[in-house]
């Protein structure tokens, strides 16, 4: 992988997440640009599917850099997140020993918990260099852990280093880029946010969205494209259970594509409201007549800016 | 200048040499104060890194100013309306400023007057006046003006209950008796292990590490087990006038249990929702109970509790309910609205959490039949269904939560009033 050099200004930001197909408004281009230029991790909280792990891989890809991914869920423990010491390695080398007869067991145990021995799961991953490049880590939806396991986190996010009670500390020669992302099913401790530089990803206005669903559906026609953004975003100021995200936008796109629809009408979005909405009451919701309603409306009057 | 917290502008500015200086500097440590004083949790850490900040991006966009602020100060989605507001408030005319805080001063204006200019964000434009006078408690009267604007039914009162007033020799010592109340919910076992005498995992990296010190020998193998949690705890608590005396009394025992451990969260609802965990968090009862009564506006008001719900389901549920929360649902279930649309809301809500369990004062009368409307519809959707109108009934309480849900229960009075 080659090297990028770190954008150097807010526009750089833009320009370079453009290049690889993220649409991102100024706001969210200047929070990633303080992140790279401050060293800070860039804290990323909204609701679901309105792109916050795609920064990451974004930046990861537009930077040159390797992405570490590590998705939390209740329980992650060091073993999975940090390191694991590799114990069937260790238990030949222990048998090795007995058999060879000549047992130093102070050597011994300063052998079996070496590097060699150590496994390297996401985070430790992270704070070694790849290449000489510092990786992206991206920590996804840290609220599914528990309290615990973020305040584990305050030493890695402070210091980019953890300590191995064998080895010692372990610190990153070079800082990774760090974006932690939540979805916000619990408020992630003040702690852990004080570290970081905090984003509220919003859903975005008609305007970018109609950016976004060019650049990521480009086989739907222009007349569709408007109708699906004047469509959600209209579907997103009724009163839902969970507005459809960014990511379900671009899946009714597509599927809208596969059926070979050119526009919207109030048969095709009730047969495809699977895909926009996830609740049983949000469907209700959006009766036959509602449907008809608003299509008519968006047909009417387009995109609402 | 001085911040509040003792630390002098001029030392913070120079602590970093390449950090903008001069007047900027000391506007944006100023603003830093002003967000301080207008409740964000902002510290001196954050006023260097604000400045690190504004030194990264530069000043040639307004937007990206406030953009890379924003970044530094702002740490929770409900503080960035107050930041916005400050940040224009601040960053615009210094003169509109000056206008402003004199539009201010004579801060005096009878109860029926309208406020000189109401569209001003009342928190931000306090925090831009010299720093109050500490011995008033601003916050309350401030709330409950404002409040008033929202006035949802002819039955809610808008009151300033004392709780002091409620005085009665026994009931101060009940209440005493109920602060001394906790609630041990069963615990569940969590996906973390602990190092245990006997556990059902082998413990590796223990064995190994012995295994090293005695080698050659046979050793013993360790274990861990799980580590055991209690659930997440929400009580939603019905303070309409029906309800009035009961939740006086139990708001002394939620302060009890929200300080007895974590993950306690307490919502009060009667014409609307508050959450008023973080009042009932201050060590002191008193201190936290009128913290409470000046947050909350619809005291022995009328009750929507499918509204209330509705707006639970859809704001907190996904916050709060996330990792197996028991939900303790305290009403009469005597709704204002007769129930409408509250069946659906009740079934989201069960289906939300790990154990709904409904706690009834009505249910005190031996012949308790499931009549009202409202009634009839909460109850086919609880796991629990129990009464809490004196001390017995909450220490029988825990009893009872420590025991595996009774379903179907509830549903049996259901059923011998249809009959």
């Amino acid at each position: 992988m080659t090297t990028i050099p770190v954008p150097i200004s807010v526009d750089a930001v833009l320009a370079l997440l453009d290049r690889h197909d993220y649409v991102a408004d100024r706001r969210l281009a200047t929070s990633v640009f303080l992140a790279l230029k401050m060293g800070r991790p860039l804290f990323l909280e909204g609701e679901a599917g309105v792109g916050k792990t795609e920064i990451a891989k974004v930046l990861a890809a537009a930077l040159g850099k390797k992405l570490v991914r590590l998705q939390c869920y209740e329980g992650l423990d060091i073993a999975s997140a940090v390191y694991e010491w590799n114990y069937p390695r260790q238990m030949i080398e222990i048998r090795l020993a007995e058999s060879s007869g000549h047992i130093d067991r102070e050597q011994l145990a300063h052998d079996i918990f070496t590097t060699r021995f150590l496994l390297k799961r996401p985070i430790l991953e992270a704070l070694s260099p790849h290449d000489g490049v510092a990786p992206v880590l991206l920590i996804d939806e840290l609220d599914r852990t528990d309290e615990p396991f973020e305040a584990y986190l305050l030493e890695v996010l402070a210091e980019y280093q953890v300590t191995i009670p064998e080895l010692g500390p372990v610190r990153a020669a070079m800082p990774p880029v760090v974006v932690i992302t939540s979805n916000r099913t619990r408020e992630i401790h003040d702690a852990i946010k004080r570290r970081c530089l905090y984003h509220w990803v919003g859903y975005p206005d008609a305007l970018r969205e109609l950016a976004i669903v060019r650049r990521k559906c480009p086989q739907a026609p222009e007349s569709l494209a408007r109708e699906i953004v004047a469509f959600t975003q209209r579907l997103r100021a009724m009163d839902l259970f969970k507005a459809p995200g960014i990511a379900e936008t671009l899946d009714w796109a597509e599927a809208l594509v596969s059926l070979d629809r050119v526009a919207l009408d109030p048969q095709t979005v009730a047969d495809t409201a699977g895909v926009l909405l996830k609740y049983q009451d949000d469907i209700g919701a959006l009766g036959p007549d509602v449907a008809a309603r608003l299509v008519a409306e968006v047909q009417a009057e387009g995109i609402r800016l | 200048m001085t911040l509040r917290s003792g630390l002098d502008t001029s030392r913070l500015v120079g602590a970093l040499p390449t950090l903008p200086k001069g007047r900027l500097a000391e506007n944006i440590v100023h603003f830093v104060r002003v967000l301080r004083a207008a409740g964000l949790p902002v510290g001196p850490a954050r006023t260097l890194a604000a400045l690190e900040a504004v030194e990264a991006v530069g000043l040639d966009h307004r937007e990206d100013f406030r953009a890379a602020l924003a970044a530094v100060l702002v740490s929770r989605h409900e503080h960035q309306p107050v930041f916005e507001q400050a940040f224009d408030l601040f960053w615009r005319n210094p003169k509109l400023l000056e206008k402003l805080v004199a539009s201010l001063l004579p801060k005096v204006y009878g109860r029926g007057e309208q406020p000189p200019e109401p569209e001003l964000p009342a928190r931000i434009a306090e925090a831009m006046l010299p720093p109050p006078d500490r011995s008033l408690p601003r916050d309350e009267e401030q709330e409950i003006d404002l409040d008033a604007a929202f006035t949802v039914s002819p039955r809610e009162i808008l009151q300033h209950k004392d709780f002091e007033s409620m005085n009665a020799a026994e009931l101060a010592a009940v209440r005493t008796m109920l602060r001394s109340l906790r609630l041990p919910l069963p615990e569940l076992p969590t996906r973390r292990t602990r190092p245990a005498a006997r556990g059902h995992r082998v413990d590796l990296r223990a064995t190994l590490r012995r295994a090293t010190g005695a080698a050659g020998t046979l050793t013993p193998l360790r274990w861990r087990e799980r580590v055991r949690r209690t659930p997440p705890l929400v009580v939603l608590c019905d303070i309409s006038g029906s309800m009035d005396r009961y939740a006086r009394m139990l708001l002394h025992f939620l302060h009890a249990i929200t300080n007895d451990r974590d993950r306690v969260h307490v919502l009060l609802f009667g014409t609307r929702l508050t959450n008023i965990t973080r009042h009932l968090k201050h060590r002191d009862v008193d201190v936290a109970l009128a913290r409470v009564t000046g947050a909350v506006s619809d005291w022995a008001g009328g009750t929507r509790i499918g509204s209330c719900l509705a707006e639970f389901n859809r704001r907190w549920s996904r916050r709060l309910l996330g990792q197996n929360a028991v939900v303790l649902l305290i009403s009469d279930g005597l709704d204002a609205e007769a129930g409408e649309g509250l069946s659906a809301e009740m079934e989201r809500l069960a289906k939300s959490c790990r154990r709904l369990v409904w706690l009834n004062p009505l249910l005190r009368y031996e012949g308790f039949e499931a009549r009202p409307a409202g009634i009839r519809a909460m109850l086919p959707h609880v796991d629990d269904f129990l009464p809490v109108h004196n001390l017995e009934s909450l220490t029988q309480l825990a009893q009872t939560l420590e025991q595996a849900p009774a379903r179907g229960m509830p549903g049996r009075l259901l059923h011998r009033t249809a009959a």
